[in-house]
């Protein structure tokens, strides 16, 4: 089958004599790789930076021809981000948890990041004027707030990290359940996760809302994962999924303490397996050191105590919080191990890939250069196995793993790579090959009709570490693993129109003027601030 | 032997890590001298600023390299070497033996910061003075010197031993601030004074003072006095003050302060 590329779309056909020709026999051929999440760029990225000069000092990239310099294993300088990339095959990249102050600095970054498409997900579960319209029931009103907040800071979905337990820990304090209120504000988590829900509904945004649960990284937490998905349950028509639980491997512990911490995969696979109204990604761990970074404050400062490693926390005036810590995770820890199970457990066990995706949570789980691994991991029991030889007794003694014979095919690995990712997304042009597709392709060194990933899992890894050629909007881009050209994609982010319009009353300026220190004048960013704008119309129901 | 002579004086800050026994093993002159170094942002080899004179036949276990000359601003000498010998007849830049893994330097000039950084083993014998950061972890990391032994003979600076896991640090002058700073294990001594600070944030290790300091951390508590202290199988007679902390972060780390130089520290005394 051949695919014919025209002003880097995919089209019906070309003329062949005119055209330059790629002979991908004997390949694998797929769209380019969609990233649903990872933290590559923003405040907290770059916090993360300042804090590791010794991540720089481990990994140096020299500059070529047609590549800059940069620096950074766990948190890459951004042109490292985008090459590095390219360099697996991935075209377009989401970088979630974006606080909404932070907003231009976000774009700088990723304006800065070439090689792929990007957008980002503004921060609203705690935000102010978000709990103030939730707690008053006012649906609507906060609907055309979102509208607004969409536009002012070129967001792409709603993001809700730890929903009101940032808030709390402005005052020191978190949730602890779906149903613990949040001081001041008399609303909770429930209301805010099922009232965004609502909204997201209301203004027909591409994704559904994006979710980091309460309590994560605790024993025990993968009952409120479980009572998060079911709060929405109903809010769901047909199949349509309404929530994304984000880096899911975090919140599928159960146990009690640390010490009998175990893996929940089984129950969150049961529950996903039997209700088509929520998508999962894996948030797998990688045995290397890295950085966490989350807007989870609370969290960083739990896994802070836990390691006593250098920190930073920082509360985002009335937005956000956020939180950096270096961590190590060890195969013979018990618990870092069973995470690792726990990750390819979820992906594993939950039969529907397109309800579950790859992703380490950049940084968070490890660096997203890790993929090729979890490749072979998901692709080879033979892979697993070796793996789960070397990690701690306790967590294989628990492990799931060796009980579930599930090899990935490499159309399963295509959907948890990229086709799931783009329709979660509602990224129309990505994640597919067919007709008025984007000319994303990713092309790999291995033939899939001749090649037993079981057994040469090896050569797969070696193969999506480098791909043979990426194709971005019709240019090649990399050869061989290479990078032959440097291009910039585009930023894409959801221009909601709503038929109120999305006027700022006094009331609100009056309490930019009061609570913030930007001014509300300052605040949006205007389009032309982005290099390369994408706007996605969509016409709300408000 | 190999013997390097510098052509002309260093101008900018040179970076020469290829300068070690495990590069220069089995190759001939005519390759050390195509072997690459930085000067500044530019790509040179080593033939554009040494005269490379190469003795008679050695193997690979007894290289020896011999600088002659300054080369203070040589940078990285010795990093990650794990066999054979340089010798260094005059100053010597930053990061001499850099994540060093076996064999020995000897200096007889001075040496500049970040001596021994992130050595895991071998002997570091500086001859002068050397700067701050002996045996030190990398900007941000907390891995610093693991093991292996550092001499300097002279005074040396600032954040001697900071993250330390193991090893020893002598130091026959005096030192900086912040000796053994986030010192998790290993030895530290010291002949002379210490600016003060000694031990802030250790979690472990020793560091012994064999003359003043001007105060102690305040989150370190007296244990006792002892008449000596071992240092692996040396004994240095005192008495000293010795001083468990740092307390601030959880730490167990033991700091020996001489008594007869530090009258000014007797008032510790009435808490024993």
């Amino acid at each position: 089958m051949d695919l014919a590329i025209r002003n880097g779309r995919i089209v019906e056909r070309v003329d062949e004599k005119k055209a330059e020709v790629i002979d991908a026999s004997g390949m694998l051929v797929m769209p380019g790789g969609v990233d649903i999440h990872c933290h590559i760029a923003g405040a907290e990225v770059n916090s993360g930076r300042l804090l590791r000069p010794e991540d720089h000092f481990r990994d140096v990239e020299v500059k070529t021809a047609v590549t800059r310099s940069g620096v950074g294993y766990s948190i890459p300088s951004t042109f490292t981000t985008g090459y590095r990339y390219a360099r697996m095959g991935y075209t377009t990249v989401m970088n979630p948890s974006m606080p909404p102050l932070e907003a231009r600095h976000t774009h700088e970054e990723l304006d800065d990041t070439p090689m792929v498409d990007k957008a980002t997900y503004p921060l609203l579960g705690d935000w102010w004027f978000v709990l103030e319209h939730l707690r008053d029931g006012q649906i609507e009103e906060c609907a055309a707030h979102v509208a607004w907040m969409m536009s002012a800071t070129k967001g792409y979905a709603i993001k809700i990290v730890n929903p009101g337990g940032l808030e709390a820990w402005g005052f020191g304090r978190n949730v602890k359940n779906l149903d613990d209120s949040v001081p001041y504000f008399n609303v909770t988590p429930r209301e805010i996760v099922r009232g965004l829900c609502k909204v997201n509904k209301l203004l027909n945004m591409p994704h559904t809302i994006h979710v980091h649960t309460n309590n994560l990284g605790k024993p025990g937490n993968y009952i409120t994962a479980l009572e998060t998905m079911k709060c929405v349950e109903d809010l769901a028509e047909g199949k349509r999924p309404v929530i994304h639980i984000t880096h899911c491997q975090f919140c599928a512990f159960k146990g009690s303490d640390w010490q009998t911490m175990s893996s929940g995969a089984e129950e969150i696979a049961k529950y996903v397996n039997h209700h088509d109204h929520v998508t999962l990604d894996m948030g797998q761990v990688i045995f290397t050191d890295t950085t966490t970074m989350t807007a989870d404050g609370p969290f960083q400062y739990g896994l802070y105590n836990l390691t006593g490693n250098k920190w930073v926390n920082h509360d985002v005036e009335t937005e956000t919080s956020s939180g950096i810590v270096p961590f190590r995770y060890k195969r013979k820890s018990a618990v870092h191990a069973t995470q690792w199970s726990i990750g390819l457990e979820l992906a594993l066990l939950i039969k529907d890939p397109w309800k579950i995706y790859m992703t380490t949570d950049h940084p968070n789980g490890g660096p997203f250069t890790a993929y090729p691994n979890i490749i072979a991991w998901l692709m080879s029991r033979v892979a697993r196995k070796k793996t789960l030889g070397k990690i701690s007794k306790r967590a294989r003694r628990k492990s799931l793993l060796p009980s579930i014979d599930r090899e990935l095919s490499f159309y399963e690995i295509a959907v948890v790579t990229r086709a799931g990712q783009a329709k979660a997304l509602n990224l129309t042009q990505k994640g597919h090959l067919g007709v008025g597709a984007d000319a994303d392709i990713a092309v790999y060194g291995i033939n899939p009709e001749q090649i037993d990933p079981s057994k040469k899992y090896k050569t797969v890894r070696r193969a999506f570490r480098r791909a043979a050629y990426t194709i971005k909007d019709g240019e090649i881009v990399v050869k061989n693993g290479q990078i032959v050209k440097s291009v910039f994609g585009k930023t894409f982010w959801v221009d909601v129109k709503t038929s109120l319009p999305m006027e700022v009353n006094d009331d609100l300026k009056q309490k930019f003027r009061e609570y913030w220190t930007v001014e509300y004048e300052n605040y949006p960013i205007p389009d032309r601030f982005l290099h390369f704008p994408a706007p996605i119309p969509v016409k709300a129901e408000v | 032997m190999i013997t390097l002579s510098p052509k002309h004086i260093f101008k900018v800050p040179v970076e020469a890590e290829c300068i070690s026994p495990d590069v220069f093993a089995e190759k001939s002159t005519k390759e050390i001298a195509m072997l690459q170094i930085w000067e500044g942002n530019r790509k040179r080899t080593i033939g554009d600023f040494f005269k490379i004179k190469h003795g008679t036949d050695s193997s690979s276990e007894e290289i020896t390299i011999r600088i002659s000359g300054d080369v203070g601003k040589v940078r990285r000498i010795g990093a990650g070497m794990s066999i054979g010998e340089i010798i260094i007849d005059g100053d010597i830049g930053m990061h001499l033996g850099e994540e060093m893994e076996g064999g020995i330097i000897t200096v007889a000039g001075n040496a500049g910061s970040w001596v021994g950084s992130m050595m895991k083993n071998g002997t570091i014998e500086v001859k002068g003075n050397a700067g701050d950061y002996v045996g030190a972890a990398y900007r941000g990391s907390t891995r610093g010197m693991g093991g292996g032994t550092v001499i300097v003979h002279g005074n040396a600076g600032n954040e001697v031993g900071c993250f330390m896991r193991g090893g020893l640090i002598k130091v026959y002058g005096s030192v900086g601030e912040f000796v053994g700073i986030h010192m998790r294990k290993g030895t530290i001594f010291v002949q002379g004074n210490s600016e003060g600070r000694a031990g802030a944030e250790m979690t472990g290790g020793k560091i012994v003072v064999c003359g003043w300091v001007p105060s102690i951390v305040p989150t370190f508590t007296i244990d006792s006095i002892r008449p000596k202290v071992k240092i692996n199988e040396e004994t240095i007679t005192g008495p000293f003050y010795m001083f468990f902390g740092d307390l601030a972060e959880d730490g167990n780390g033991r700091l020996y302060v001489s008594q007869t130089q530090n009258p000014h520290l007797a008032f510790y005394e009435k808490y024993l």
